[in-house]
């Protein structure tokens, strides 16, 4: 079952993106759309932006309510994830990317430049893991 | 009506994000331990997105431009450089670390869990810093 919901919730974030970028010519990056809007350039070029996080946002509040089950908090200390949130922050940013642009959009256009993002930050996660 | 369908597709990322399982910190990391007890189930949310886009971008092949845009906005770079390297790698220590990503982290907000509270903020601080660190000069120059 949970394999199912795994391709299937995988398939949905697909089309998510197909229909982002079909419909708008964007790229479902979310470190990328997220980080470009801190950088609080002209309103109007940044309302999808906008009204992207929010439907995010609120579909996560709908889906809380669900399914709640699928919805947990990391397990790491106060320390630890403020850590990461930086790394994640600074990193993706840095890298042009995160598992939404590199991992799946990136990938799904054979970009070396994904390919070899993806490849990167799936080693040192891996590495994060086993030594912690 | 752009931002329609860019807000319906925030919704359904949320959707995708929530029915996969990536909202839940512990099956990331359970991904990631492949010298320990390995759940390969993201594989699967990787391989059903990446296929679904696939099949997206052979239509896109056939279209000139969007349905509502004038152009596909694609990134212009395609060196692999250090930047590209380092950042990814940060990126990947910080998502081992905590098992969140900036999608679910988003869609996990309206829990308004402290720990998901505090991930989101360090994460814009990391973005706010990149920013400064990277763009003032070339915005002033």
């Amino acid at each position: 079952m949970s394999l199912v919901s795994a391709l299937l919730g995988g398939i949905v974030i697909g089309l998510s993106a197909a229909l982002l970028h079909i419909v708008l010519g964007r790229i479902a990056g979310i470190s990328g759309i997220v980080g470009s809007l801190l950088h609080g350039s002209r309103m109007q070029a940044q309302s999808w932006r906008v009204a992207f996080v929010v439907g995010l946002v609120l579909g996560g509040a709908v889906w809380i309510r669900l399914l709640s089950s699928h919805f947990a908090a990391p397990v790491g200390s106060t320390a630890t994830i403020a850590i990461a949130g930086l790394l994640v922050g600074f990193g993706s940013r840095l890298g042009s990317g995160c598992t939404s642009g590199h991992g799946v959009c990136g990938l799904a256009r054979f970009s070396i430049r994904s390919i070899v993002a993806t490849t990167c930050f799936v080693f040192t996660g891996v590495a994060t893991v086993a030594l912690s | 009506m752009g931002i329609v369908i860019s807000f319906l597709a925030g919704t359904l990322f949320a959707t995708g994000l929530a029915l996969s399982g990536m909202t839940q910190p512990s099956k990331v990391i359970g991904f990631l331990d492949v010298l320990g007890s390995w759940d390969p189930s993201l594989l699967f949310v990787l391989g059903g997105a990446t296929s679904t886009m696939m099949l997206m971008y052979r239509w896109a092949r056939d279209l000139d431009r969007p349905i509502m845009a004038d152009q596909f906005y694609r990134p212009g770079n395609l060196r692999v450089d250090s930047k590209l390297l380092v950042g990814s790698a940060i990126f990947g220590i910080g998502w081992g670390l905590a098992g969140l990503c900036p999608g679910p982290a988003l869609a996990s907000l309206p829990s308004f869990n402290p720990k998901i509270l505090l991930f989101i903020t360090t994460m814009a601080l990391g973005m706010f810093v990149h920013f400064v660190v990277m763009h003032r000069p070339k915005l002033s120059s």
